[in-house]
């Protein structure tokens, strides 16, 4: 591997992770397609701040685009307390208007500058390791890995600060806003969060990417735990290895790099879709399939312990007499009971029935139940 | 270029007259059929549906190696639909959200679109040019017979909306009693998302991936703030993407360097703006207007009451009252005097002397009025 190459691999999995904290929150707080409107907007932020200072490397680009990005957000709200519109539909119709605005002042004005609309959408990694910063005369890294690295360092700062007031404001609203947390405010800041990480993080991997990377790897560790604190660092290595792997994908096929890593989200996401532990599609589809046999042992260990006292146990207990109580067809009753026995939930002496303990406490819980 | 070139251009000229026409086909079709994506909550439908028709158009020129827009828009759709397929599976089926789904497949699939763009740009046989096109759209290399293709495609689509209008309605507004009227629910689902998906693919080549959900959600959201029914939502949504589209084309095409899909899209959001504001009973300044009559028919109401209340206690008195003695009764004395103006100009009350002010016989038995419905009123929410 080229110093170029673990190069680009560093940035992307700081891009990644940079991207996985604030998008944990919006995919729990159900404003996963913000990060779309903003990664978008913001492009007319930069293309304004652009005007103005006349540099591509003006640091007021950042700030100007991240200001569209709350500007965004305070118009979708606008347009959603006027009660015209809905609030997906407020989404649908501002955002294309900015980046519409962004796209024809681009094209019109700045045709011949690098500041193509290929370049901010797709994101141009590639070039990332040339872009040198130079301090004191020496070479100390790629430009992208401060400025990602910063954005980074901002995101995991706010995080860890305002943990607390972000998981009450995102799961109990209205009780943060009765605690004084004030979730407006922090709603605001997620936004300008969400604002930096686009335009801070697009310049080295496009705003494709980061929207993949904002959303994908939080909602395939969506599917994987219930706790918060596992939700972002399990995004977090998502990402990285989306990252990581999507280069190398990339490589093979010698196509775009943003692209390919997009693609990995996908897939990651894919994998935690079909195989996660409890949620994924494969478990769901096998307890969907054990149920019945689950059900029918359930009722036979009850059955069995409704008639153990009485007289009438040898009668009713017997293997050949379930079809008749239970409605049972022969060869399911053999079935159940064979897997019962299995299970260690009855034995079976000619012909007759009797639980175990832990049939017997199966049953005691049912009934409880 | 003054307006009666401009408009000369648009009949005689072939690009721009065939540009025009396909983007006021395209306003219409999504327009239309846009009024039910909105009405259904699924105004991002489109954004994510347009990004995922990307590695569709791209696979379909791997697969054939022809640049044919029918077949491009064949991957497109089957993209597309797919897409829509795998996002309602995920909301089905797991905990994730639809803004999530959206968000993922939107991304994810215009990702994998832009690897195989890439990695197709890179082979040495392809010339792919002209597949990025479908990125922001590029309405000047529309040819006559990709708008005769729109055509037909969408006076298919529009046919089978007209075909299936009732069923459409019904599961626009209330899906569960169509479910219980035996109406095959799925089925209809499926079919109008499928005709969403096709007003899509039928704009990638005018204004692109990126932008070709506004064209879905901002003609509908328009259409909405001037009627309450369905029929005329769905005409006046189609009309207002034509008027962007035809609009768009005309100016773009007026000067130099300016892409048509933006100039489109921008068209549409001044129309979407236009309406919020001005739309008649739903309008912002209409609203406004409506707030500011009645806060002054309520002044004008309370002041009538009051003068009312001083005719009945002092019945021998001819000669009016001050508006002080008004102010002092009102809640609200700054508005006495003009209320008093607006009474005079409908005939209500007088003013018999300098600031002597007495209901007119009209103004007696308005006040009368008023008083027997505020006591029916009051015993009705008894």
């Amino acid at each position: 591997m080229s110093s170029a190459q673990i190069e680009i691999q560093i940035i992307a999995s700081i891009v990644a992770v940079a991207c996985a904290l604030p998008g944990v929150f919006l995919v729990l707080r159900r404003m996963a397609m913000m990060s779309d409107a903003i990664s978008h907007t913001v492009l007319l932020g930069i293309v304004i701040a652009f005007f103005v200072t006349k540099s591509l490397n003006s640091p007021l680009l950042l700030v100007g685009a991240a200001l569209m990005g709350v500007i965004t957000v305070v118009l979708v709200e606008l347009l959603n307390r006027t009660q015209l519109v809905r609030e997906d539909a407020a989404i649908g119709l501002v955002f294309p208007a900015i980046f519409s605005v962004a796209v024809i002042l681009i094209s019109r004005f700045a045709g011949d500058v690098h500041l193509d609309t290929d370049a901010v959408l797709l994101g141009e990694l590639v070039f990332a390791p040339f872009n040198r910063l130079k301090l004191f005369g020496m070479d100390i890294g790629p430009e992208a890995l401060y400025t990602t690295g910063g954005i980074l360092l901002l995101n995991l700062i706010f995080v860890i600060i305002f943990y607390k007031e972000l998981k009450l404001a995102t799961f109990d609203p209205a009780l943060a806003a009765a605690l004084g947390f004030a979730p407006t405010v922090i709603h605001y800041a997620l936004m300008t969060l969400v604002s930096l990480t686009a335009v801070g993080s697009f310049d080295a991997v496009g705003s494709v990417l980061v929207v993949a990377f904002m959303i994908a790897p939080p909602a395939a560790a969506y599917l994987l735990t219930d706790r918060l604190s596992r939700m972002l660092v399990y995004s977090a290595l998502i990402g990285i290895f989306s990252a990581v792997s999507g280069y190398w994908l990339s490589y093979l096929l010698d196509a775009s790099i943003a692209g390919s890593m997009a693609t990995m989200t996908g897939a990651s996401f894919l994998i935690s879709y079909l195989f996660a532990p409890e949620r994924g599609l494969l478990v769901q589809a096998r307890r969907r399939q054990n149920q019945p046999i689950e059900f029918a042992l359930t009722m036979l260990t009850m059955h069995i312990a409704n008639h153990t006292a009485a007289q009438e146990a040898e009668i009713e207990n017997e293997v050949i007499h379930l079809n008749e109580h239970l409605k049972w067809t022969p060869q399911f009753a053999m079935e159940v009971v064979g897997t019962a026995e299995r299970a260690g939930l009855v034995t079976q002496r000619n012909g007759l029935l009797t639980l175990t303990e832990s049939g017997l406490q199966r049953a005691n819980q049912e009934f409880s139940n | 270029m003054d307006i009666s070139q401009l408009f000369y251009n648009l009949f005689f000229d072939y690009t721009l007259r065939t540009v025009a026409l396909g983007s006021a086909i395209l306003g219409i079709v999504s327009g239309a059929l846009g009024s039910f994506a909105v009405l259904r909550k699924q105004s991002l439908l489109g954004d994510a549906i347009s990004h995922a028709a990307l590695p569709g158009i791209v696979l379909a020129f791997l697969l054939t190696r022809s640049r044919e827009p029918v077949i491009l828009m064949l991957g497109a759709l089957i993209a597309g639909w797919l897409a829509t397929l795998f996002m309602l599976n995920v909301i089905r089926t797991t905990r994730i959200k639809d803004d999530s789904a959206l968000g993922l497949v939107l991304s994810v699939f215009f990702g994998l679109g832009l690897m195989l763009l890439t990695f197709t740009q890179r082979l040495p046989d392809a010339t792919q040019a002209g597949l990025d096109k479908f990125l922001f759209g590029q309405a000047a290399t529309l040819l006559q017979r990709d708008v005769v293709t729109m055509a037909i495609i969408g006076v298919l689509a529009i046919a089978l909306l007209m075909t299936f209008w009732k069923e459409f309605k019904l599961i626009t507004f209330d899906t569960e009693y169509a479910a219980s009227l035996g109406y095959p629910v799925r089925f209809l689902d499926v079919l109008l998302t499928t005709l969403l998906v096709v007003a899509i693919v039928l704009g990638l080549q005018t204004v692109g991936v990126v932008l070709m959900s506004a064209m879905i959600v901002a003609p509908a959201a328009a259409a909405r703030q001037w009627t309450d029914k369905l029929k005329n939502m769905v005409i006046l949504g189609g009309l207002f993407g034509a008027m962007a589209g035809v609009s768009g084309t005309l100016i773009s095409g007026s000067a130099e360097k300016i892409p048509t899909g933006p100039v489109i899209v921008l068209c549409m959001s001044v129309i979407v703006l236009f309406s919020m504001l001005f739309a008649t009973n739903r309008g912002l300044v209409w609203n406004w207007f409506r707030n500011l009559q009645n806060r002054r028919q309520l002044r004008a109401q309370a002041v009538l009451g009051d003068l009312n209340t001083l005719a009945m206690q002092h019945p021998n008195e001819a000669r009016g009252h001050s508006s002080a003695v008004l102010r002092a009764m009102s809640t609200n004395p700054e508005g006495v005097s003009l209320a008093l103006s607006q009474l005079k100009e409908q005939g209500l009350a007088q003013e018999l002397g300098k600031d002597a002010w007495a209901l007119t016989q009209a103004g007696l038995d308005e006040a009368g009025k008023t008083e027997e419905k505020e006591a029916q009123h009051v015993i009705r929410s008894n």
